[in-house]
């Protein structure tokens, strides 16, 4: 059986799936389903982008699609006239330009060698400065957030169409992966995971608790979509228009990844992740091109985020998982072929519905085990049973990581490399 | 005085309890990247997974302590301690030797180390829920505070902590004779330096890679079971502690152990120096000379201490790779 018999077989089951899920949930469940699973693929791209085409280990996915929702809500949510009506944003904006204040002099004093000034001497005065001037904004800034948050709850969107926020998050997405990338991608890629998980954390951990900017554990919502929503044409209706949105992007990326794979620039990108070393000996600049794949992931994974969260309607900072929302698409990646864009969006769309639908299914076999294991042996279960056995299922991710590296590790649809003989 | 005692209370000791912690985690993450050559993500879980273990001991055995005059769950420790270095065998035999012998890069190492915490932290989660849950079955938490002359607060030690500085030396001790004295601890070194050389030369690598094991599942779960001594065990730990582990181990510097012990102190007390509220000590001042300060002037608030591993990693990136004792940069 040859590679594209194969993959018919693979797309023919998964169609058999949509349709078995049609059949069973009915469409509005199958169209949400369907579009959550393209922006996961949206996610899944990005990823395949790094680590399929430049075996980059990015292990904080999550921050990024945390990134992009926020944008979404900053730029896409109506505005709060509680905020704008006081004197609130004249005081932010104060603290702003001090920051802006501490930020050049910090700069000023680290060039201070252009001048003449020893080297140590402004490294060191930059650093004495920089903490002074932190803690500085940080005492201006704590009665302002306290402030806003008594007197106005959040400081709102700025009312913005939606999308425009989708594109700011990509743009902040990348900003965040050049300073990570332009630190970490001289060495190893080990350095690379442990940072990018760590700033995972971070910027959950800012979104969470910095209750004037994000309302916090409060959560904001609705978000406004970039297509009607459901209470003008109906849910199937609004939820169908988002899933195309959704499917035009994927579109557009995939011809664009396919013409740049094919490109000088994806055989450059191949070459380093196949064999540093001679593809530097051939004067290419390998930390460059990382540098710029893992930029360029990081835009789509903001984006895919943002798409993500705009769907859910929802910005919940306490609901970005490690797991739902880096492992997962590690496991549609792998599974589905890295560096293969069919590979990750087949990947992607199959391990998005097994996952979701993985929770009726698990919660019924339990109920089942409950009533057998009770009428037999008189056994009670504990009370917390199901929410422990919906946690379990990071067992099964985990295995399958264990599993695909082991057995398959181009995954189910490997890339396929032309050779030129 | 009172300020003082404040200032030995929230960072001398805190910073000395948790930078012990990341020391002796640190120790088995650099033990394992300098010989194994990944970086291991999966030693967080692996500390709870031993955790468990002493909670499970604990609970079947809750005589034993007070008998000994010691918590019951200290006393089960050693146990547990073999009990995990097993399991860490058995995982390296089922999941990460298979991976080696086919000769991986090793980021694919590193990502096979994610899928084996994300099976712990399922099986830990199934089985344990998430709850957070005490050590403390059947004895209570002894704690011994000094009261200074002339001040109204006191030093507070506990017990747990007492025990942990006590294990941290006896840890660091019994290492450094081991990797100095023994035939197999210059084994592990030669191969840390130079696996090739260490090959040829007629070291059994198989049994340099299970010691590595074997010293990294024991630490691991001291180091879990001594932090949930202190604090509470908390079964979702994982990737918050994680990091200031690597960060610890990076800026001793990769594959050294001693640079691990220093790496763990300096995130340690860099962590409490940077949540601990400055304007306490700055008080007196404040009525001598008329200032007026904030009340709270932290570096940064408790939230956010997971920045501060971060940014000491960024730092000894950016500047020193290799970290304060020379270790390697793979």
């Amino acid at each position: 059986m040859n590679q594209s018999e194969k993959n018919l077989y693979l797309f023919g089951g998964l169609a058999l799936i949509l349709v078995l899920v049609f059949a069973f949930m009915g469409a509005p469940f199958s169209i949400r389903l369907l579009a959550e699973a393209a922006c996961y693929a949206i996610l899944a791209l990005g990823l395949t982008i790094q680590w399929g085409y430049a075996g980059l280990f990015n292990a904080g996915i999550m921050g990024f699609v945390a990134l992009g929702g926020y944008m979404s809500v900053l730029l896409g949510f109506p505005i709060n006239d509680d905020f704008w009506a006081t004197d609130l944003p004249g005081q932010l904006g104060g603290v702003l330009l001090k920051a802006a204040l501490v930020v050049a002099v910090v700069v000023g004093l680290t060039q201070l060698k252009r001048f003449g000034a020893p080297k140590k001497l402004g490294a060191w005065l930059g650093i004495v400065v920089g903490l002074l001037g932190y803690l500085w904004i940080k005492v201006s800034l704590d009665p302002v957030a306290s402030a806003i948050e008594s007197e106005a709850g959040f400081i709102g969107g700025l009312g913005l169409p939606v999308w425009l926020g989708w594109l700011v998050g990509g743009a902040l997405a990348g900003a965040v992966a050049y300073f990570i990338g332009h630190i970490c991608l001289g060495l190893r890629s080990d350095y690379l995971a442990i940072a990018t998980l760590g700033i995972a954390e971070i910027i959950k951990a800012f979104l969470k608790n910095a209750d004037w900017l994000t309302r916090g554990t409060l959560t904001v919502s609705p978000i406004p979509w970039p297509v009607p929503g459901p209470a003008d044409i109906g849910f199937i209706g609004a939820r169908a228009a988002y899933l195309s949105l959704t499917a035009v992007i994927i579109a557009a990326l995939f011809f664009l990844l396919h013409r740049a794979y094919n490109a000088p620039w994806g055989r450059t990108m191949r070459s380093i992740r196949d064999n540093e070393l001679s593809s530097s000996a051939m004067g290419k600049d390998v930390n460059g091109r990382r540098l710029e794949v893992f930029i360029f992931g990081s835009v789509l994974m903001g984006i895919g985020g943002a798409a993500l969260i705009t769907f859910n309607g929802i910005f919940d900072p306490s609901g970005f998982l490690p797991l739902n929302h880096t492992f997962l698409i590690w496991v549609m990646v792998i599974l589905g072929g890295p560096g293969n864009n069919l590979g990750t969006l087949f990947g992607a769309v199959f391990v998005y519905v097994v996952w979701t639908m993985s929770e009726p299914v698990a919660l019924l076999l339990l109920d089942v085990v409950r009533n057998l294991g009770d009428a037999w042996f008189g056994w009670q279960a504990p009370s917390d049973l199901d929410s422990r056995a919906l946690q379990a299922r990071v067992f099964v991710i985990g295995l399958i990581i264990s599993m695909v590296l082991r057995y398959a590790p181009k995954g189910l649809i490997p890339e396929q490399v032309k050779h030129h003989t | 005085m009172n300020e003082l005692i404040f200032f030995i209370n929230f960072v001398l000791i805190s910073g000395a309890v948790i930078g012990s912690i990341y020391a002796i985690g640190a120790i088995g993450v650099t033990l394992i990247f300098g010989i194994l050559r990944f970086a291991h993500f999966a030693h967080a879980d692996m500390m709870t997974m031993g955790t468990f273990i002493v909670l499970i001991l604990t609970a079947l055995f809750p005589a034993v302590g007070p008998a000994i005059g010691l918590p019951t769950a200290f006393v089960m420790m050693p146990v547990a301690m073999a009990a995990t270095a097993v399991i860490a065998i058995g995982l390296d035999k089922a999941f990460y030797k298979p991976l080696r012998d086919n000769n991986v890069k090793p980021v694919v190492m590193v990502m096979a180390s994610v899928g084996v915490t994300l099976m712990l932290q399922g099986l830990i989660r199934f089985f344990a829920g998430t709850g957070t849950q005490s050590l403390y079955i059947d004895d209570r938490k002894s704690i011994f505070s000094f009261n200074l002359s002339d001040a109204s607060e006191s030093i507070v030690v506990t017990e747990p902590q007492i025990l942990l500085f006590l294990f941290t030396i006896f840890a660091v001790v019994a290492l450094h004779i081991f990797l100095n004295r023994t035939r197999l601890g210059k084994a592990m070194r030669a191969m840390s330096d130079n696996p090739d050389l260490a090959r040829v030369s007629g070291i059994n690598t198989n049994t340099v890679v299970g010691v590595t094991w074997v010293i990294a599942g024991a630490l691991a779960c001291a180091a879990g079971t001594l932090l949930s001594l202190d604090v509470t065990l908390k079964p979702d730990l994982s990737f918050m502690i994680l990091l200031p582990i690597f960060a610890a181990a990076i800026v001793g510097g990769v594959g050294h152990p001693y640079g691990a012990l220093v790496g763990g102190f300096v995130v340690g007390f860099a962590e409490t120096l940077a949540v601990f509220n400055w304007a306490i000590l700055l008080r007196p001042l404040e009525t001598a000379f008329g200032w007026d300060l904030p009340a709270d002037l932290s570096f940064v608030p408790t939230e956010y201490k997971i920045t501060i591993p971060f940014f000491i990693l960024v730092a000894i990136l950016v500047w020193r790779p290799t970290g304060i004792l020379k270790g390697k940069v793979l």
